[in-house]
């Protein structure tokens, strides 16, 4: 695998971003706080954005930027979204614990 | 240009004003919309008469738009006039409108005023559209809506249950007729490759006699329909729930008379197939005497009329069946007037009467309603066939061709010819002779009434020689005589059947008048074959047990409580019995846990890239 032209290898960037994704998968599936639950997510995407910088970099092509961007962009509306949802389940219910918020259930 | 589609445009328009407005109308309004509609068109025809030229040399055609086109099958939106269509339009244009001025009068107190009108207006539209079409399929259009009217005004009094009955029958009968028309038209688009009367009847002659004789049987199917013929005229005594002027109008005049011009409209398929005319003849004969010796027992003015009305139409089914179609339209027009008058005489006696039909219960009329009285008189001479009415001329046509064509069908006509001057001056003299047996005190009708009833009087009595119509029809149709062929001379032949018409009332005056116990002696002595005939021969019953009861059990086991509730039912039901159970299985994963539901995901992502991995790693 050649390496990247300032010496780290590549491979340390896919590490981490792997390494990022799975905490945030972990996160997600076990925190209980929706606040905690939501910020795995962002972790999650950021973990994406990583890979696709470096694989953007690796084949000197400028879509993974863009693509980059477009997450950013669309995790920010999803912030905004996600937080106004959480602001009114908290008013509603007056918790913040993602396992009491199931009327759906069934 | 005549623009002969503003003829009956008219009416149309009439209709829509009346169906559309009427509700809010006073009723002079609706008179005058629903009259001068049909009085304009009547007028217009006599324009078109005028200005026409001469029809036997070249008829009236007008094509307005193409209405179907397929390859070289063609159908357009065609009118044409030849003499037989502007005998019809006469006729129609001309019994509608006085017709239309009675009803103003008779419905004056009938809810639905504006309705009825309407109805009548739209029958108008679509027998003007019958009679005028240049084509089988627009006669077709025309056919199915008088259809439909007569079906809208048998069931006039809704919330009557035996008129809805009436209605549906009529609507339901007259569907085995136009079965076989439809069948007839197929096999004509097959055969000649268009339904265009011009493309049709010329090249009758080319064809093969097997077809012809099935799409001439066809045709007859459908004229038995409309025209109430054995086997199924039984929709037209009880269509009498309708309103009088309907039964006049409609189911006298002009609608059931739809299917004898339609033969003769097609004669000349007709006269390619001799067995073929020999079935209308023996149909036409057969119902004649059949409807007559019903009509010799029954009660109710209007079923006697009724039932004649079937008996005259078979005497047209003869006429055009024996090759006489000029007879058979002439006995069709001056039957429109006689027997028009006939049943508006009724509906003036039924008012007399404050509604009263059972003629047991009337009697001694000609006191109360002498102007009634005395144009039932002419009317009644003329269906007797009395020398020189109307009548006497076109059934003295009829019954002399039929003679030329087969000896033993004159001898039936002659005799029906005397039973029905017996039957319809049976209920003349039941009606207006003796005492007064009803309730309330008899009163004679208005002049609105009386005047269209005096109009058709007169016709009824000099309607014959005035309209000469196998004159009239000469270039189209030539004329039948008996003597052609030898045996006894039309003077004869003549002689004989005044004389059965004559022998008829006299008989009727002895028995009504002179001395009424001689009616109950015949009856006890005939004991069964009187129930027989009173009960109109149980036709109906035969009817019901033969195939409306079949049908309605067949429907009720097998299609509904089988087909519909168990199979189709079943079917639907499982299907949503299922959905449910699967459905309750499957609610168990929708946990309402959203890390639960993350959980899925994820199983589902990581199979998803092992899945692809493993398909990649084979395609490698």
């Amino acid at each position: 695998m050649p390496p990247i032209p300032d010496g780290v290898p590549m491979s340390f960037y896919l590490g981490l971003s792997a390494i990022l994704f799975v905490i945030g998968v972990a996160g997600f599936v076990f925190r209980r706080n929706i606040i905690t639950v939501f910020m795995c997510i962002e972790l999650m995407l950021n973990a994406v954005n990583l890979s696709f910088v470096t694989f953007a970099n690796y084949h000197k092509q400028v879509s993974g930027h863009i693509f980059t961007f477009f997450v950013m962009v669309v995790a920010a509306a999803e912030a905004a979204v996600g937080l106004a949802i959480i602001l009114t389940v908290f008013k509603n219910r007056t918790t913040l614990n993602i396992d009491e918020v199931d009327s759906l259930k069934n | 240009m005549q623009n002969l589609w503003i003829i009956p445009a008219l009416p149309f328009v009439g209709f829509l004003i009346n169906g559309i407005f009427g509700r809010k109308f006073s009723k002079t309004l609706i008179n005058l919309v629903a009259v001068l509609s049909v009085v304009l068109s009547f007028a217009f025809v006599l324009k078109v008469y005028a200005t026409a030229g001469d029809l036997a040399a070249n008829p009236v055609r007008e094509h307005y738009f193409t209405w179907i086109q397929s390859g070289v099958f063609n159908v357009g939106w065609d009118f044409s006039v030849d003499k037989l269509t502007m005998i019809m339009l006469t006729i129609v244009t001309g019994i509608g409108s006085l017709i239309h001025i009675y009803s103003t009068s008779y419905m004056a107190h009938e809810e639905g005023y504006y309705r009825f009108f309407a109805y009548l207006n739209l029958f108008m539209f679509f027998m003007l559209t019958l009679v005028l079409a240049g084509n089988y399929l627009l006669l077709f259009v025309g056919w199915e809506g008088v259809g439909l009217c007569s079906y809208l005004l048998i069931g006039f009094y809704f919330v009557k249950h035996s008129a809805t009955t009436a209605g549906n029958k009529a609507f339901i009968v007259n569907r085995i007729g136009d079965f076989g028309f439809s069948l007839a038209m197929f096999l004509i688009a097959i055969t000649f490759g268009s339904l265009d009367f011009t493309k049709v009847m010329p090249y009758a002659a080319g064809k093969p006699t097997a077809t012809l004789t099935t799409i001439a049987l066809l045709l007859l199917v459908g004229a038995c329909g409309k025209s109430a013929q054995f086997p199924l005229y039984v929709w037209l005594p009880d269509a009498m729930e309708g309103p009088t002027p309907v039964s006049a109008l409609i189911h006298a005049a002009t609608m059931v008379t739809a299917g004898v011009y339609m033969i003769t409209r097609s004669a000349p398929i007709f006269m390619h197939a001799p067995a073929a005319m020999e079935t209308v003849a023996t149909i036409g004969l057969f119902t004649a005497v059949f409807a007559a010796t019903i009509g010799l027992t029954q009660y109710d003015i209007k079923k006697v009329f009724a039932y004649s009305t079937v008996s005259q139409l078979g005497y047209m089914f003869l006429g055009v069946g024996v090759g006489a179609f000029s007879a058979g339209v002439w006995h069709l027009m001056t039957h429109a007037f006689f027997k028009a008058l006939l049943f508006l005489g009724a509906g003036s006696v039924i008012h007399a009467c404050h509604g009263e039909q059972d003629m047991r219960h009337m009697g001694g009329l000609k006191k109360y309603a002498p102007w009634t009285c005395l144009v039932l008189a002419c009317a009644s001479l003329a269906i007797s066939g009395f020398p020189f009415t109307s009548g006497f001329f076109s059934k003295d046509a009829i019954l002399g061709a039929a003679y030329a064509y087969a000896p033993w069908m004159y001898w039936v006509g002659v005799v029906t010819a005397g039973m029905t001057a017996f039957y319809v001056w049976r209920a003349f003299w039941m009606t207006f002779w003796g005492d007064y047996k009803g309730h309330g005190h008899p009163h004679e009708s208005d002049w609105v009434m009386l005047a269209p009833l005096v109009v058709l009087a007169i016709l009824s009595i000099v309607g014959g020689f005035v309209f000469n119509v196998p004159q009239i029809l000469s270039g189209m149709f030539p004329i039948k005589e008996a003597t052609d062929t030898g045996g006894p001379g039309e003077t004869v032949l003549t002689a004989i059947s005044v004389a059965f018409g004559l022998g008829g009332i006299g008989l009727s005056y002895v028995m009504y008048v002179l001395s009424p116990a001689i009616p109950g002696k015949i009856t006890s002595a005939l004991g069964g074959v009187y129930t027989l005939v009173y009960n109109k021969y149980f036709v109906d019953e035969v009817y019901d047990a033969v195939i409306v009861h079949p049908l309605v059990q067949g429907s009720e086991s097998v299609l509904w409580k089988t087909a519909d509730a168990g199979l189709i039912d079943g079917i639907v039901n499982g299907a949503g019995t299922q959905s449910q159970g699967i459905g309750s299985i499957l609610r168990l994963l929708q946990s309402g846990n959203i890390r639960s539901y993350a959980t899925w995901v994820l199983v589902g992502a990581v199979a998803l890239i092992v899945a692809m991995g493993i398909g990649m790693g084979g395609m490698r």
